[in-house]
């Protein structure tokens, strides 16, 4: 599996090939309510799959379960809609035994920060190459307006119904804390920042994570309204002068009052899981020079007489 | 111990030497001394000796200190089962003599470390004892720095000189075993191996000399139950797992990181259970079928994505080392107690496969069947093994490589069109397409846990959801036709039909062996597919007047087992019923045959 073909190096008959349209890539009506942030998302995708040309069995777009989980379903590629808050790790074993193919992961607050808190950390960590976009509602949709780990001090939800008391999670901090190596910030609203910043996700080499605030009209209407100059707010991009490999002043911009900053908070080269596996893999095979597997296997039971 | 011919001399020594067939030696110390790897050794130098060889080894549940066992037998016929009781014992401390000699056999042999063991006076008359400093002996050979070290290979050449065994294939085997450590370790192995070959006493110079082999064991592999379920998902082709530790199964995951890059592959430590079956199952939907597994409590933990893979209908291997339950229960321990979790676990309707290893040999083969029918079926396959497989080490005959290993291309040639839940066939079959696999007609297919069409779109369609529900059911009644007939052993009908799972096959076929010789009439089967079951299995049950399945789980408020309970469900057959036991330890042949006296006495004094 190491040596599969690169994403990079286009299929054979590339030159033949268009690059494939936004119809041939539109799949399913989305089911999301009128005015859903997660639309944006989505049409900001299948501009970026265009923009790139990348080649149409190669898109593959994971999921885990939420509204805005549903992603797959409405992008006609290869698609997988898994369980609650275990995306990234199915992204993760996709990622390391397909090297060829550049994964897409969509999720939930909730789906990446309560039930997936765990994976998300590790994930970051260990630095597995993928896209991970989580579109940040502060609220639980699918289930109907609960608390997420990102609704703010005093949102009334229905089971916070005198308003959430609980410290809200703080995707920026939490991600440049466990070890992401890209960490961006991006809203609905801003469709060319967030074709910018998904651009910015898709090149770096690593795990590329990127919040992007999508608004849910049906249970937490408004809640962005102050990052929208449309609606009067502002949105504030980085400091010209912030250097994104600078953790510590990431971490303060990660800090400032919502509606915050948006732009890449923190970027760094590090290797990725994916070649340090591949290197373990091309350092045990230089010793087999090709043999074929079964004897490989037969030297190791050579040894077990 | 069954002796044969007494008197006899041998390698130019005038002792006299009994012939034995068979032997049974447990080591008892501290885990620290090294008492597993002597029985290493011996379990290679069996399998290099065209000797059938069975190991039974506990593990201590302490990491450091602790009591430790290992008991070896070795048999120049077959060996059914580590053996009950001791022939010979090593005692290195008074813990391991007051807590062992209960273990050995009527005429047995006590040998003890006579600067730690005081002998019992009720013993002494007992058994016979020969006391050997072992201790100041060792630190004599290779110096005072040793300390507990070198103790192990000390008893090695006391058993060497007992037993008759080949010195030269014991030296070539500490040679490989050290030879990587640097000269000076190999030659104080050496020294302390020699030593104890040398020690000079009549009382156990050339005492025994075990017969050779028949000649179609000549080339056997040695290794453990997990090493073989690790080898055996290699030559299967699986290149992709993800795991998290928890004995016993951590071995498995360990060697797989280890010895996967050398095929291109890679196993991946998970932060937990969940992450890690996961991620295989994300690499099976990548196009390499992907193995996870545990034991115990992070079995529970991936049952909810076992359900997805049965849904979305992708393959998946997922190993379960049993060991006692619930909870952390008894980590280090064997029991059968997880069939039901196996078979059930998991909400809703999701039928998977379950399979069940009978002993090491079983591991590598079962392992590989395992790993074709995830692939065919589009199913996760469960393989359950258990702690008394999984650590003990066998000697089996060098399975065909080159005919076993699977090529592992992954195939992404282009299709016409693709439904993932495609219902035409009827057999339930469908296969998976790859991410990267183009399909032509520009429909692209989602894999997904919702209740779904055959091109994958969410559908709560109640005609659909019948109709899919029997397409997950039907691709096990296709295998369930395809699966071998197993196997009766003794007559085909009857009065009696024991039958067993996983690794009471052993310790099952030597009771019944007893019996029959005994003078009973009774027949023993071992399954090995339980879910599905072989289809030819409901000709057999009913020939027999009683059929008791011997598990090593809870009789249950109803008083029959995990396997008990399933074919009494499957067959509506009163007369199946449970032998059952929860002690933690594996079955002994011994308490087989008084339990199945016991129920027979039980059937005569009802009848
Ligand atoms: C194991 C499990 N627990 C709970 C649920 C129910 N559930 C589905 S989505 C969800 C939360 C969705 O919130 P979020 O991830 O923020 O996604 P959104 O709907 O807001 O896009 C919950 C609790 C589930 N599907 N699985
Ligand atoms: S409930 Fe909220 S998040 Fe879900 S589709 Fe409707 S608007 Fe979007
Ligand atoms: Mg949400």
């Amino acid at each position: 599996m190491s040596d599969s073909a690169t994403m990079e190096r286009p299929p054979q008959d590339a030159e033949e090939r268009q690059p494939v349209t936004k119809k041939e890539i539109t799949a399913d009506n989305p089911t999301w309510c009128p005015g859903c942030g997660d639309f944006s998302v989505l049409s900001i995708y299948y501009k970026l799959i265009q923009k790139r040309n990348i080649p149409h069995e190669n898109v593959t777009t994971v999921a885990g379960i939420g509204c805005s989980s549903r992603f797959p379903y409405f992008v006609q590629a290869h698609g997988v809609h898994y369980i609650h808050g275990r995306a990234l790790s199915f992204a993760s074993g996709l990622s390391l035994s397909r090297p060829d193919l550049h994964v897409f992961t969509f999720g939930g607050d909730g789906d990446a920060f309560s039930i997936g808190g765990n994976h998300f950390v590790h994930t970051a960590r260990k630095n597995v190459k993928m896209t991970y976009v989580v579109m940040d509602n502060f609220v639980y949709g699918l289930t109907k307006k609960q608390t997420s780990p990102t609704s703010p001090i005093g949102f009334k939800s229905k089971t916070d119904n005198w308003g959430a008391f609980d410290q809200p999670i703080n995707p920026m901090k939490l991600a440049i804390s466990a070890g992401a190596t890209f960490v961006a910030r991006t809203s609905h609203t801003n469709p060319k920042h967030l074709l910018e910043m998904m651009e910015a996700a898709m090149d770096h080499d690593g795990f590329s994570f990127i919040e992007c605030l999508s608004e849910c009209t049906e249970f937490f209407a408004g809640a962005f309204d102050n990052s929208n100059p449309r609606k009067g707010g502002e949105f504030k991009l980085m400091p010209e002068d912030h250097d994104p490999t600078d953790e510590a002043s990431a971490y303060a911009l990660a800090g400032e009052d919502f509606p915050g900053r948006f732009g890449i908070f923190y970027q760094i080269q590090r290797s990725t899981k994916n070649a340090l596996e591949a290197s373990v893999i091309e350092a045990a095979q230089d010793k087999f020079q090709g043999k074929p597997d079964s004897e490989v296997l037969q030297a190791t039971f050579n040894r077990m007489k | 111990m069954s002796e044969t011919t007494v008197s006899e001399a041998n390698n130019g020594s005038h002792s006299q030497a009994s012939n034995i067939s068979e032997v049974t030696i447990r080591l008892a110390g501290n885990s620290q001394d090294g008492i597993q790897s002597i029985g290493g050794f011996l379990a290679r130098l069996a399998g290099r000796s065209e000797r059938e060889v069975m190991t039974m080894m506990t593990i201590p549940s302490t990491i450091s200190g602790g009591a430790s066992i290992f008991q070896v037998r070795l048999g120049s016929g077959e060996v059914l089962s580590p053996g009950d009781k001791a022939d010979v014992l090593f005692a290195f401390y008074q813990h391991s003599y007051d807590n062992h000699v209960n273990n050995l056999a009527k005429d047995g042999m006590l040998v003890y470390d006579s600067d730690h063991v005081e002998p019992h006076e009720e013993w002494l008359t007992k058994y016979r004892h020969i006391g050997i400093p072992i201790s100041s002996l060792t630190v004599e050979a290779i110096g005072g720095t040793a300390r507990d070290k070198g103790k192990n290979l000390y008893a090695l050449g006391l058993i060497g000189r007992m037993f008759s065994l080949d010195t030269a294939k014991l030296e070539r085997l500490i040679n490989e075993r050290f030879g990587g450590k640097g000269e000076s370790i190999v030659k104080t192995a050496m020294d302390a191996f020699q030593s104890g070959y040398r020690y000079h006493s009549d009382d156990i110079s050339n005492l025994f000399r075990l017969a050779q082999g028949g000649a179609e064991r000549s080339n056997q592999v040695v290794m453990s139950g997990n090493e073989a379920i690790g080898y055996g998902l290699i030559a299967a082709g699986v290149r992709f797992g993800a795991g998290y530790p928890i004995t016993p199964w951590s071995d498995i995951m360990e060697l797989l990181r280890r010895e996967l890059p050398k095929y291109g592959g890679s196993f991946i430590q998970c932060e937990d259970e969940i992450a890690s079956v996961s991620m295989a199952i994300g690499a099976s939907y990548g196009g390499h079928v992907g193995v996870t597994g545990s034991s115990g409590p992070g079995i529970s933990l991936k049952t909810e994505a076992i359900g997805w893979a049965v849904m979305a209908e992708i393959p998946l291997v997922v190993i379960d080392v049993q060991r006692g339950g619930p909870s952390t229960g008894l980590p280090t321990d064997v029991e059968q107690s997880d069939l039901n979790i196996a078979l059930y676990g998991g909400h809703g309707d999701s039928p998977r496969v379950v399979l069940a290893a009978s002993d090491v040999e079983d591991c590598f083969y079962t392992a590989i069947e395992a790993v074709n029918i995830a692939r065919k079926y589009s199913v996760p396959v469960f393989l359950l093994s258990d702690q008394a497989i999984a650590t003990r080490i066998e000697a089996f005959n060098e399975p065909d490589l080159k005919t076993i290993c699977k090529d592992v291309e992954l195939d992404l040639s282009p299709v016409a069109s693709h439904k993932p839940y495609d219902l035409s066939s009827g057999d339930g079959l469908s296969q998976h397409r790859a991410p990267g696999t183009r399909i032509e007609d520009g429909r692209y297919p989602v894999v997904t846990g919702l209740e779904h069409d055959e091109s994958g779109h969410p559908s709560g369609d109640a005609v659909n959801h019948i109709a899919m529900t029997k397409k997950r059911r039907n691709k096990l009644k296709t295998l369930a036709d395809e699966l071998p007939v197993p196997e009766v052993c003794g007559p085909d009908s009857g009065d009696v039909l024991l039958v067993g799972w996983g690794s009471t096959k052993g310790p099952l076929l030597e009771a019944v062996e007893q019996l029959t010789n005994e003078g009973y009439t009774l027949s023993s089967m071992h399954i090995k597919h339980i879910n599905p079951l072989p289809t030819s299995l409901e000709d057999i049950l009913p020939r027999f007047k009683s059929v008791y399945i011997v598990e090593m789980n809870d009789g249950g408020v109803y008083g029959y087992g995990q396997l008990a309970g399933v074919l009494r469900a499957r067959y509506a057959d009163s007369r199946i019923k449970g032998i059952n036991k929860t002690a933690a330890r594996r079955w002994k042949v011994s308490e087989i045959i008084e339990r199945v006296k016991a129920r027979l006495e039980e059937e005569t004094a009802a009848a």
